[in-house]
């Protein structure tokens, strides 16, 4: 509804139009688009690996993206508004009390949100439900989801990697973004857990489009698979 | 109404059961469950394997694994024990199902203390106050398995959110017509007694020979005010709650219903103060907690 009352610039659908985009949000004069860990790897899925648009957001056979690391959402709206979903005249207004756009995103309020996410740990679960529900129905739809190498400190995603691997979710892929941000890390831990329950697992540069698509892309039979974007370390 | 002897199905059965038949005859409906209860869901997961999920012992997956079904366009039942369900994996249903806005079923067993022996880790008095907290969640306490059935072939027709708890002890009460109103079972002028779900057997028991109206309630949220002012009109002000869990549940909502009305009221149901550390069976701590007949009738006479 919002969306047709607006005006203004089509979206352009280009990368470099993203720092600006993030800029309406920061009120910085030129954001850093290498500031924010998710931005590459979300932008990469918008543009050349998930099949969903503005005009197929109620489709039951649309790719589903669930980003289950709410925290930092500037990158998400930027993609969203690049792509068409959202206008960009919804950024410079984000989190004030008349805006759809909240610190998390909230998927009742923004077309083309898949789940309100903020509390973590909740999107990888929801996620196997969700790609469980769309196998039970016959969709060739495949789910994928965001999540940050600190949040898999979070129990509940052992639970749903785990069955996720019992039940051969092919279409369900898993992106990790691992900035290095979780206490008590282990070197090469998060591939390691996946791969353990028998998930195919790939690690790339996670600044590296090409890196990123090939691996969302790379898809194999009867198995869920795990792709640990690596960049720099937070701060 | 008669108070009748007949020994009903099983509340667990009639769950299984009816949980069974919806997903054979309904493509959209689909069956989680933690692996408590398995063996009531019949040929279940050999008719639609795909829509019925066992998670293993992963309750927090469990409640988000039946909201992504949700999210995917299928209507989930989701079930375990009430302790497993609703208060280890409270955050999920909050957010899982309440802030993503999807609908589905959960349904508990086990209730304030089926599990008498199991001791406090398998009893679970709060949480139907705890799914209280939470905007859009309808709550229904079936008293029969005759009721188990009704309410579950209703909530999974209706949409929406919906809380189900099943508990072994039965009314034993031929209710004449399940609704989602209170029902008047008994006429009188000294004040109106609301029985929900299980308790109507005792209460009837308890309030035998007294003045007073007696409502049956199988389903407690949406709170039927319309029902309570009504029967409050035609009697005295004088109000008692019996619930089958944590006492005073309900009694916001007497209060909201009668916020106009001067009243009295007494709301019974499981202890608040202490935790009762003791074993034994369902009858041994229906009585602890002051909610067998003799008990009901002691505390009705007083408050009268």
């Amino acid at each position: 509804m919002n969306q047709l009352l607006t005006t203004g610039p089509p979206p352009t659908g280009r990368y470099d139009d993203l720092a600006g985009l993030m800029s309406l949000m920061t009120g910085d004069e030129k954001h850093s688009a290498a500031a924010t860990s998710t931005l590459d790897v979300i932008w990469v899925l918008y543009d050349r690996v998930l099949d969903v648009s503005p005009e197929t957001v109620a489709d039951p056979d649309r790719d589903r993206f669930l980003l289950s690391k709410g925290h930092g959402p500037m990158a998400y709206y930027a993609v969203l508004v690049a792509k068409g979903f959202i206008p960009a005249d919804w950024l410079p207004t984000w989190a004030t009390f008349d805006s759809p756009l909240g610190q998390h995103p909230d998927r009742v309020l923004v077309p083309g949100v898949e789940i309100g996410s903020g509390s973590l740990g909740h999107g990888l679960p929801l996620a196997v439900g969700v790609a469980l529900g769309l196998r039970a129905q016959g969709s060739p739809a495949r789910t994928v989801v965001l999540v940050g190498d600190a949040e898999l400190d979070e129990g509940s995603n052992a639970e749903g990697l785990e069955l996720a691997a019992a039940t051969g979710l092919d279409s369900l892929t898993v992106v990790v973004i691992d900035n290095h941000s979780s206490s008590y890390a282990v070197p090469g831990r998060i591939a390691e857990r996946f791969r353990a329950q028998g998930w195919h697992t790939r690690t790339v540069d996670g600044r590296d489009h090409d890196a990123v698509a090939a691996a969302l892309t790379d898809r194999r039979t009867g198995v869920p698979r795990v792709v640990v974007a690596d960049v720099e370390e937070k701060y | 109404m008669t108070t009748i002897t007949t020994i009903f199905a099983a509340t667990r059965e009639t769950f299984g059961a009816t949980a069974t038949d919806l997903v054979r005859s309904h493509p959209q409906v689909a069956l989680v469950y933690a692996e408590i209860s398995g063996q009531f869901f019949g040929d279940a997961r050999t008719a639609a394997p795909d829509r019925v999920i066992n998670v293993g012992i992963r309750e927090q997956l469990l409640v988000s694994v039946g909201a992504g079904l949700a999210l995917s366009g299928l209507r989930p039942i989701v079930h375990t024990f009430a302790s497993f369900l609703v208060e280890r994996p409270f955050e999920q249903v909050k957010l899982d199902f309440g802030h993503q806005d999807v609908g589905g079923v959960l349904v508990s067993t086990g209730g304030s203390f089926d599990i008498a022996a199991g001791g406090r880790t398998h009893q679970s008095p709060g949480d139907v106050a705890l799914i209280d907290t939470l905007p859009g969640w309808s709550i229904h306490i079936p008293g029969s398995a005759r009721e188990v059935d009704i309410l579950l072939r209703r909530a999974v027709a209706d949409g929406g959110r919906h809380y189900l708890r099943v508990e072994e002890h039965q009314h034993g009460v031929e209710i004449p017509e399940s609704s989602t109103r209170f029902t008047a079972l008994r006429q009188g002028a000294r004040g109106v007694v609301i029985a929900v779900g299980p308790t109507l057997g005792d209460v009837l028991d308890a309030t035998a020979g007294l003045d007073l109206t007696v409502l049956y309630a199988s389903t407690i949220r949406p709170f039927d005010r319309v029902g309570l002012r009504a029967a409050v009109e035609g009697s005295t002000p004088a109000v008692v709650l019996v619930e089958p869990y944590l006492a005073g549940t309900s009694a916001r909502s007497v209060s909201e219903a009668l916020v106009d009305r001067p009243h009295r009221l007494l709301a019974l149901g499981t202890d608040r103060e202490h935790e009762l550390r003791r074993y034994g069976t369902p009858d041994e701590h229906r009585a602890a907690h002051g909610l067998d007949a003799s008990s009901l009738r002691r505390s009705i006479g007083r408050f009268l």
